[in-house]
């Protein structure tokens, strides 16, 4: 008779944590193996339990799960890496729990991806480390949505699909890509892109991180791209997110403070 | 089998509780239907006494005996009103009056921040705190939040918020091992925590 596997090892990021029960914790996590899924770490709110020890979101672990009735059971884990610049920096914290809220609202529980996994471990060791957080994120994003296959056409206008030129076109999220600017001016819902906005998510698109990253953006380029990713990407999810609200906010009070 | 109308409302009513599944919810409930116990009647009594009988203290936040302005502590004189400690939760007070080696007062925050469930600064009681700093009188804030990804989010927003004021601001952080929660530390563990209290910058 065939025996299902009862204990497993699995490379895995925390997404989130909640309490539950008395004194344990529901993780979600993202793993190599096995794609998202939700482990219970027994009495991992109490200071002395050395399984749940300090597992915490960002976390890059190892964990031994057994399979339990409905979720799984955390029997080891062993910490790899925490990002302790996260627990010390609001803003890479507010950036990091953005990416961590993204990949969570686009994936289902056990569906398998390890390419996502391993953009999720580089991206938050890229926030953790002193790269350009807002470079990180929209090179993350677009990352995100090859994977996912919501890769937004950039190339050519997706009414007439004639190559787009060197100058402000539209951008729809309906369609998901660009228009020139014969068809974005009578299509509803499109919105106007700068020509230099286009020209960094193309280069996002087509390279390395390394070579991305090598671009600096210009403050108005870098705006211009959060609101406009913020629409495409609540357009895809059908829901808003929280941590855009409170990475704003977050922002604001840190320059008011300085 | 079709459940009567008021045995499934008071299994939906314990299956909203943090921690109780509709298992529990059932067996709670089918437990409490028993009449050979008077823990229903007494049950009642005390629910509808929780609402009516406390109400929260309007200095710190923490919880009262309704018609009280004010929480034991904050009217007490016994107490060193210079020295103000922040909490997430009312536990969190009763976890560490437990220790008896506090002697100031307390700030309730009503949880923590958390940006992925959409916990804001606003949702907490920190703009109350921090006109409570500038009414004078406090020299030094101890930040107990939980050493989790959510009170050190809360403790660095704090810090941002309060650094302006020229106050002493201390952290809890030392001998409480990352992730536990603060109402599970032990006594001795929760008096070293206060003794070694680090300052934040
Ligand atoms: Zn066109
Ligand atoms: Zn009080």
């Amino acid at each position: 008779m065939p025996r299902e596997a009862r204990s497993l090892r699995v490379q895995a990021i925390v997404l989130k944590h909640s309490d539950f029960g008395e004194a344990d914790r529901l993780l979600t996590v993202y793993t190599r193996e096995l794609g998202k899924l939700r482990a219970i770490a027994k009495g991992a709110r109490k200071p002395r339990s050395r399984k749940g020890g300090h597992v915490e979101p960002f976390s890059d672990v190892s964990l031994q799960l057994a399979k339990g009735s409905s979720l799984y059971i955390v029997s080891q884990a062993e910490v790899k890496e925490t990002h302790s610049i996260l627990s010390e920096n609001l803003v890479a914290l507010s950036y990091a729990s953005y990416v961590v809220e993204l990949l969570d609202k686009f994936t289902y529980d056990e569906d398998v991806n390890p390419g996502l996994f391993r953009l999720l471990r580089d991206t938050l060791g890229r926030l953790a480390s002193d790269a350009d957080a807002q470079m990180v994120v929209r090179y993350y994003e677009l990352r995100l949505l090859d994977l996912l296959g919501f890769r937004p056409e950039l190339q050519q206008c997706l009414i007439c699909e004639k190559r787009i030129q060197p100058e402000d076109q539209y951008f729809s999220i309906q369609k998901g890509g660009v228009l020139c600017p014969e068809c974005g001016r009578h299509e509803p819902g499109a919105d106007p892109i700068s020509m230099q906005a286009l020209k960094y998510l193309r280069h996002f698109q087509r390279s390395a991180y390394d070579e991305a990253a090598r671009a600096s953006l210009p403050e108005s380029v870098k705006v211009e791209l959060e609101t406009l990713m913020d629409h495409y990407l609540t357009y895809l999810l059908e829901r808003s997110l929280n941590s855009p609200r409170f990475l704003r906010q977050v922002r604001r009070d840190a320059q008011q403070a300085d | 089998m079709l459940i009567p109308a008021p045995i499934q409302r008071l299994i939906d009513a314990f299956s909203r509780l943090p921690g109780v599944g509709p298992k529990t919810a059932s067996r709670l409930t089918f437990y409490l239907l028993r009449a050979e116990n008077d823990l229903a009647p007494e049950l009642s009594q005390a629910l509808a006494e929780l609402r009516a009988g406390t109400a929260v203290c309007e200095r710190c936040f923490n919880i009262t005996v309704a018609g009280h302005q004010l929480c034991p502590i904050c009217a007490s004189d016994e107490r060193q009103s210079a020295l103000i400690c922040v909490v997430e939760e009312p536990l969190d007070v009763i976890a560490l009056e437990r220790t008896g080696g506090y002697k100031g007062l307390y700030h309730v925050l009503g949880g923590a921040l958390s940006p992925i469930e959409g916990i804001g600064p606003e949702d907490l009681k920190i703009a109350e705190l921090v006109q409570r700093l500038q009414g004078g009188g406090v020299e030094e804030i101890i930040v107990a939040t939980n050493p989790s990804m959510e009170g050190d989010a809360t403790a660095m927003y704090l810090q941002q918020q309060i650094a302006p004021l020229g106050l002493r601001l201390t952290r809890l952080a030392r001998g409480l091992p990352m992730g536990g929660d603060l109402e599970y530390a032990d006594q001795n563990t929760l008096l070293r925590a206060i003794a070694g209290r680090q300052n934040m910058d």
